[in-house]
């Protein structure tokens, strides 16, 4: 495939320079956050992956569909390999949000929408990668991860919708967003901008890494399959 | 489609196991939740709705695993999918069976469920039963075909609990605050959005599920 | 300064797990494309 020269050499270095940049802008270019302090900064990094996993089940889903309606090994892989790095991406989140919240509110977990919808996630996520595991190699696991993916997917923003009006007392009022982080320095925007950037070219480049694995791994089963037929 | 679903009430009727296992599990799962709370605190009533949806979930999980069993054990899944009918009816056809035996199961526990926490039978218990049903009836749905999903896989005791238990989240939230809400004795408007989710979460899966149950049971 | 702590830790963790996965991804690369290499060589030559 042409397109392999093409991304090998370029994705990687692109990654890590961006990533670079974004790692400078986040310790030394960045100004302290006037209520926080100096534990604001992970959110440059918090914010970005966890937007990350939510793309990247949305790319599970999306490859889900693709699969059951083609069937092609291309879709099957993409899933998995887009399903493993969200997982990654999504316990990221839930690592760096409780020490984030640890020394600004005072308490390790607190149940707010986003971390708990993100949670709900990672169980979703567990549950996908499991039945891939225990369903072993075939079209069959596949199929049944693909349905999977899928009804997650549509499930997410219920889940995201019956989590807020858990938190709020009276579902019935339109409240408002919750607590924006006040971004009003431009360079704030700025860093969280290169921030997205960053995670968004690392999360392109893992799902390729991991891809090729999978792709890998699908010819060495074609690879011993003829061996078996050849000397049959 | 009514056939279908005759045919899994007839198996039922002829063993109850499904319906006394459903109703022993949901029993056991309020008496050890009951014992977690002192019987004379106020935390028994806060506690309650709560006590009641877990009773339900676990019950029901049980009582899904259960629901192709027959088609796994003797084979007949074959049969069945030789049958003239769409996917899809088929996977309608078993949520209403398995609808049909929570539902029964909470006829019984719910009664039981009011001696325990002492509650006031008021007239708001027609909006729970309501609740009960809404989310009993999106649990069956996704329930249904996650389980046709992991009946044939490996470790499917686990499995089934793992994928759905994620997935119905809202169900159990939206049910929890619908009873408890009800029980303090608040009026149905205040719950409708409550009630609209559960609503919409039903529709939405039973339409996927339809969709989808093809790919479940395929070969 | 101990919020300088809780910064080092939540970026420890973050380039912990990422570099650990990395890690781990490209040595499974580098041992199937080998393996795909000797399976290779094994095809060309003629049934024994």
């Amino acid at each position: 495939m042409s397109n392999r020269r093409f991304v090998d050499p370029i994705l990687a270095p692109l990654t890590g320079a961006v990533m670079l940049v974004a790692i400078y802008m986040v310790f030394l270019y960045v100004p302290n956050d006037k209520a926080q302090g100096l534990v604001q900064r992970i959110f440059y990094f918090h914010v970005p992956l966890a937007i990350m996993t939510f793309l990247a089940f949305g790319v599970v889903a999306v490859a889900s569909a693709g699969f059951l309606w083609q069937g092609t090994r291309f879709w099957d892989r993409l899933a998995h390999s887009s399903a493993e790095v969200g997982m990654v991406f999504c316990t990221l989140v839930l690592i760096t949000g409780p020490i984030w919240a640890r020394p600004i509110w005072g308490t390790w977990w607190t149940w707010d929408a986003r971390l708990t919808t993100t949670l709900i996630l990672w169980l979703i996520y567990a549950a996908y990668l499991m039945m891939r595991t225990v369903s072993g190699p075939g079209d069959q696991g596949a199929r049944y991860a693909a349905v999977l993916g899928i009804v997650g997917a549509v499930d997410i923003p219920i889940i995201n919708r019956s989590v807020y009006w858990w938190r709020t007392i009276h579902p019935a009022v339109l409240v408002t967003r919750e607590g924006g982080s006040g971004l009003s320095d431009p360079r704030m925007q700025w860093t969280l901008g290169i921030c997205f950037a960053a995670f968004f070219l690392l999360f392109l480049w893992l799902v390729w890494v991991r891809n090729e694995n999978a792709r890998l791994r699908d010819a060495v089963e074609e690879m011993r399959h003829e061996m078996l037929t050849q000397h049959a | 489609m009514l056939a279908l679903i005759r045919k899994d009430l007839q198996i039922e009727f002829r063993t109850k196991e499904t319906l006394a296992s459903l109703l022993l599990l949901g029993l056991l799962t309020l008496v050890v939740l009951s014992f977690a709370f002192d019987p004379t605190s106020e935390l028994r009533v806060e506690a309650a709705p709560g006590a009641l949806w877990v009773a339900v979930i676990f019950a029901g999980v049980l009582g899904l695993s259960r629901s192709f069993l027959p088609e796994r054990e003797n084979d007949c899944m074959q049969g069945l999918l030789l049958c003239p009918v769409d996917r899809g009816t088929i996977y309608l056809a078993k949520t209403v069976a398995n609808f049909a035996f929570m539902m029964a199961a909470q006829l019984a526990i719910g009664p039981i469920f009011i001696f325990f926490f002492n509650l006031r039978v008021t007239a708001s218990l027609l909006g729970v039963f309501l609740s009960l049903a809404l989310g009993v009836l999106g649990f069956a749905a996704v329930g249904t075909l996650f389980a046709a999903i992991t009946v044939r896989t490996r470790a499917r005791e686990v499995m089934l609990p793992l994928l759905l238990l994620p997935l119905v989240v809202p169900i159990f939230i939206a049910g929890v605050k619908v009873t408890g809400q009800l029980l303090a004795a608040k009026p149905l408007a205040d719950v409708a959005p409550w009630l609209n989710l559960m609503l919409g979460f039903d529709v939405i899966f039973l339409v996927v599920g339809w969709m989808v149950f093809e790919y479940a049971v395929e070969e | 300064m101990e919020n300088l702590s809780f910064l080092f830790a939540a970026y420890a963790a973050v380039w912990g797990l990422l570099f650990v996965y990395v890690v781990v991804l490209s040595r499974r690369n580098r041992a199937l494309e080998r393996e795909i290499e000797e399976l290779r060589s094994l095809l060309q030559r003629p049934p024994s």
